[in-house]
């Protein structure tokens, strides 16, 4: 046959316009069932749940990166007070009782006692902030939190002029915690800021995710968002606020002296002694996405590296 | 069929099937197949689940002679070289992964990696040692080599107790998965210890002992 000609079509080859629409009205409903067999995985990815929140967007503070999924936030968690896999807190959150619940003050302040949750929150409106999370294992998330700057609730309480530091911690409650009962961490968990630190506008107390109330193994009902720090500083289920003079010992810091230092400021310069801090993995971007350099100070440098000046960020990790 | 044509043409294909059904799982979840997936992480979960399993089919190499002095059953051996290639397919597939997919095969970060994180030093050198042992593991090598062969494949034994270290130096914090493969290997160090003891007591010396070692 010549290459030039086209062949010839016998009639009888020629499909009948009716069974051709038939044939492609089943190649469709096949597609559709293929696709809807493809969209399955998305279609079970846990929406947003929870009471909505009433909030204002503060876009100054955040920033236009994608957000990572709710499924995303709310099941790959580092909460070892719920195990240490990161699917187990998402697994065991409904043994936490958030509500009642109330946070003891304490130490160099005017105003201090045990205040009730509602007590707590009140004065404040909440806003909306999306801000990068950076986990000290080299992975990052993007979150739409929903909070208020914790300098705005410290000031509630007048702190005195002894009080350099801010410990914070977290319930101890073996029955509605059950990873208390293995001691991988030195329980209760402690976390710390400096004074400086704790007042700064981009560190707030965050109460909800996604116009959500906050779920149980993010940290209900309340917990800590520091930014520009490793994730394990923003300390999850606060219960007692305690302003103190002397640096407080932090979990990690008793865990693993070398290894998580005090400060805990994101820097790719200074590595984890087993690790490179270098670049992260950012969830969500898939299999096939190489790791992105991460930023000092979690790319918030412009507003914070500041509070550090003529330190060194070696010495003080 | 007699016993030498069922053991070849379905036992071996069936520790075949068996040793890459984990990898076949792992490519369903990679690619999202019937609703699969490798979770929230799944660079992570990948490497981790092909170390997992080299370390796993390492075990199951090393349990092998246990079980035959256990059973009395002599062609447990045979399926020996079978699970080890496999150990070694994914422990070399847990490096592939990690080099290529999570460090996109950055020379510069994996050669820092190797040279200033010792976990990642003492799991390469794991994979160092198994590499010969996977080169020779034919007849004709076995052939070539002689009673030298077993001697080399000793090197199984610090290979995997390298790799379960290599696992307990990079878990954060709760080592409770790296230590029940530490205690598995272990276990199977010293039935090899009690069982060298036992026959150097029946035959009156250790040099008996290594002879016959190295004969089997």
């Amino acid at each position: 046959m010549s290459r030039n000609r086209p062949p010839r079509v016998p009639p009888s080859e020629i499909t009948p316009p009716d069974v051709h629409a038939a044939r492609r009205r089943f190649l469709q409903g096949a597609g559709a069932a293929l696709g809807a067999l493809a969209a399955a995985p998305v279609l079970a990815d846990a929406q947003p749940t929870g009471m909505p929140l009433t909030f204002r967007r503060n876009a100054a503070f955040s920033t236009t990166e994608p957000a990572n999924s709710w499924q995303d936030i709310t099941t790959y968690n580092n909460f070892y007070e719920f195990g240490t896999d990161k699917s187990s807190p998402s697994r065991l959150a409904d043994w936490l009782r958030p509500r009642p619940w109330s946070v003891t003050v304490s130490g160099a302040a005017e105003v201090t006692g045990t205040f009730t949750l509602e007590d707590v929150l009140k004065p404040h409106a909440l806003e909306e902030r999306i801000y990068r999370l950076r986990c000290v294992e080299a992975w990052s998330m993007v979150i739409p939190w929903v909070g208020f700057p914790l300098g705005d609730l410290l000031k509630r309480f007048r702190p005195t002029a002894a009080a350099k530091f801010v410990e914070f911690r977290t319930l101890f409650d073996p029955k509605q915690m059950p990873g208390q009962r293995l001691p991988v961490l030195d329980w209760p968990y402690v976390e710390g800021l400096r004074m400086d630190e704790a007042m700064h506008p981009l560190t707030i107390v965050a109460v909800g995710l996604y116009g959500r109330v906050l779920p149980n193994q993010n940290g209900a009902p309340l917990r800590l968002v520091v930014p520009w720090k490793y994730g394990f500083k923003s300390i999850k289920s606060i219960v007692r606020i305690h302003f103190a003079e002397k640096r407080p010992r932090t979990s990690w810091e008793r865990a693993a002296p070398d290894e998580y230092g005090f400060f805990a400021n994101v820097n790719p310069e200074v590595d984890h002694p087993r690790w490179s801090q270098a670049r992260e993995r950012r969830i969500g971007a898939g299999l096939f996405e190489s790791r992105r350099p991460t930023l000092p100070f979690n790319g918030y440098a412009e507003q914070v590296a500041s509070l550090y000046r003529g330190m060194d960020l070696r010495r003080f990790f | 069929m007699t016993p030498d044509q069922r053991l070849r043409w379905l036992a071996k294909p069936a520790a075949f099937a068996a040793c890459s059904a984990p990898l076949v799982v792992l490519a369903f979840r990679a690619f999202e197949v019937g609703g699969l997936t490798l979770g929230t992480n799944p660079v992570a979960e990948l490497i981790h689940e092909l170390g997992r399993w080299g370390l796993n089919l390492l075990l199951v190499t090393l349990a092998i002679t246990p079980l035959r002095q256990l059973t009395g059953w002599p062609h447990w051996l045979r399926f020996r070289r079978l699970v080890g290639l496999w150990a070694f397919a994914y422990v070399a597939l847990h490096m592939a992964a990690y080099a290529v997919i999570d460090q996109g095969l950055a020379w510069e970060v994996l050669v820092e990696d190797v040279l200033k994180r010792p976990w990642i030093t003492i799991g390469l050198a794991g994979f160092l040692l198994l590499l010969p042992l996977a080169l020779t593991s034919t007849r004709g090598w076995m052939r070539r080599l002689g009673r030298r062969w077993q001697t080399l494949h000793y090197a199984i034994y610090p290979a995997t107790a390298l790799g379960v270290w290599h696992f307990y130096w990079q878990v954060k914090q709760d080592v409770t998965e790296p230590v029940l493969y530490a205690l598995g290997f272990a276990l199977l160090m010293g039935w090899r210890w009690r069982h060298a003891r036992r026959r150097a007591a029946a035959t009156g010396g250790l040099a008996t002992t290594a002879a016959v070692d190295a004969r089997r």
